[in-house]
């Protein structure tokens, strides 16, 4: 099963109930994926910053290790976002090499990336989402079927600097394609068939590819069922697949674009009377930006 | 009586979902009997809510004022139902007999399996609009998506505007009328000549679901009949 909540903000009045709104729509969406939750938040960017969300044993001293890069360091739970000098990147990644037992969930500008197991009111609150504040934000409740519950399991999963991806429904060529990315240098965490899909578009955006033509390539390489939606650092994108069993359903107002599996998650979204509903089609690139 | 439910002056009973639960408003319409007075229903604040008025069996009418989730008005049985707003997968699904409006767009799988009934359909259905159908009548104003009326059995799907990919697909019988464009036909279906009895079904259907069109702006569609019976030429294929 599995649920997905997307939202998009065009009235920037809106950002600092971005995360209370997501919050909203992932517990609704509980039903749908009680496993695991997760969701990306893009917040803020500050100049020559960048931002490293890391997931660290409990015990690590993470105060200690944001200092040595001269970070700023926000903790939340299991995860702490380090905010650093864009030349101290390199660095910081070094020293990430050589410590396995430090996972890092997402880099980027603006990209915040959380995920755990439980419910995700629980996962929620764990990281506080409620009080988090962003242009757009991704998020995925998940009921597993291709792999088992962790953390490392669950969505959403990062394909890059800045970008995202969750997904509903199980691809069946994932192996096949994932033994043939590997070869092409993308690492695997997990057997997640997501994970596949999400370094699919890593590798096509690293051969040069931009965002909508990998994913209507994807649309020819990737088998199954699916619905995807990706975050980037200026907006989110939506595809299904051609058969489209998955359920998607989207509203569009002058103040926001959202995703939602279904309608019951975006009951409570401000104007959501007026807005604008239709379902997605099949087998079609959407995509939502605004200026950076 | 709950404090959700409120008779008003029209006589109509309000049910308010955001009062009572779900499984409190399916119990009193399915437990109505035959002769009941209670026959006008109005539900409030659906907010998307699954089953919504499913399983009813006596001729009362239900507005389900909003908009509904999965399978609303699934396995009616004679009555009334309205959506106003947008319905999810399976609407009525397994109608037996009845009527169903959905005043808005709905989602996959409308009027899957339904043995009898009109389901009326304002705006857009999208893929698998009919499947399995086994009597029912549909009526799309807008578009319907891909494999509508899939391996159909019997029933009229009439369809406004354009139909999607692979439209009556592995068909077996059940009259496809369409007025705009077919993007494919699926495997089995072929267009027919309409004769004065489809024309009457067609223009009854449109009467009845007030759409202003003439039978002769219709195409229709139905069954080559190749797929019936095992060809041996075939069984290399499998």
């Amino acid at each position: 099963m599995c649920g997905i909540a997307g939202l998009f903000l065009k009235n920037s009045a809106l950002e600092p109930q971005l995360g209370a709104l997501m919050s909203q729509m992932l517990n609704v969406l509980t039903e749908r994926g009680p496993d695991s939750a997760g969701f990306a938040i893009y917040g803020a960017a500050a100049p020559g910053q960048v931002k490293f969300t890391l997931r660290a044993p409990a015990g690590f001293d993470m105060a200690g290790f944001a200092a040595r890069f001269g970070a700023s360091l926000s903790v939340h739970d299991d995860h702490a976002v380090l905010s650093l000098a864009q030349e101290k990147a390199a660095e910081l990644r070094n020293a990430l090499a050589k410590m396995p037992e430090i996972i890092v969930v997402s880099v980027g500008n603006r990209i915040e990336l959380f995920k755990g197991i439980g419910l995700p009111e629980e996962v929620g609150a764990r990281f506080g989402l409620a009080g988090m504040a962003g242009s757009h934000a991704v998020g995925h409740t998940r009921m597993a079927t291709e792999s088992a519950v962790t953390t490392e399991g669950a969505h959403p999963f990062s394909t890059g600097a800045d970008q995202c991806l969750v997904h509903n429904g199980s691809l069946s060529n994932h192996n096949d394609v994932r033994r043939r990315l590997m070869r092409e240098g993308i690492n695997f965490a997990t057997q997640n068939d997501t994970e596949v899909a999400a370094g699919y578009l890593s590798y096509k955006l690293r051969e040069g590819a931009k965002l909508d033509a990998a994913l209507t390539q994807a649309l020819e390489d990737l088998d199954g069922f699916y619905n995807f939606v990706v975050g980037t650092e200026t907006g989110f994108g939506v595809l299904r697949d051609p058969v489209s069993c998955k359920p998607a359903v989207m509203a569009e107002t002058d103040d926001y674009v959202a995703f939602a599996s279904e309608y019951r998650a975006l009951a409570d979204l401000p104007g959501i009377e007026a807005a604008h509903l239709f379902e997605p089609e099949p087998g079609r690139v959407y995509f939502w930006e605004r200026a950076a | 009586m709950s404090s959700a439910l409120e008779k008003t002056m029209e006589d109509t009973i309000m049910f308010d979902l955001a009062a009572a639960p779900l499984r409190e408003l399916n119990e009193k319409l399915q437990t109505l009997p035959g002769g009941t007075n209670q026959t006008a229903w109005r539900i409030a604040n659906p907010r998307g809510a699954h089953a919504l008025a499913v399983g009813i069996t006596t001729p009362v009418q239900v507005l389900i004022d909003g908009h509904a989730g999965y399978y609303a008005a699934g396995m009616n049985d004679g009555a009334a139902i309205t959506i106003n707003g947008n319905a999810a997968t399976g609407v009525a699904e397994n109608m037996m007999s009845g009527r169903v409006h959905v005043k808005g767009d709905a989602s996959q799988s409308a009027g899957a399996t339904a043995h009898g009934g009109l389901l009326i359909i304002d705006g857009n259905a999208s893929a698998r609009c009919g499947i399995s159908m086994k009597g029912i009548d549909i009526v799309v104003k807008g578009n319907v998506g891909h494999m509508s009326a899939f391996m159909a059995q019997s029933g009229n799907l009439v369809v406004c505007g354009d139909a999607g990919d692979a439209l009556g697909d592995s068909l077996y019988e059940a009259r496809l009328f369409v007025k705009g464009s077919v993007k494919s036909l699926g495997a089995d279906c072929e267009k027919k000549q309409m004769g004065a009895e489809d024309a009457a079904i067609l223009s009854d259907l449109l009467q009845r679901a007030g759409v202003a069109a003439k039978p002769e702006e219709f195409t229709l569609y139905g069954s080559a009949r190749t797929l019936y019976h095992f060809h041996v030429d075939n069984a290399g294929a499998y």
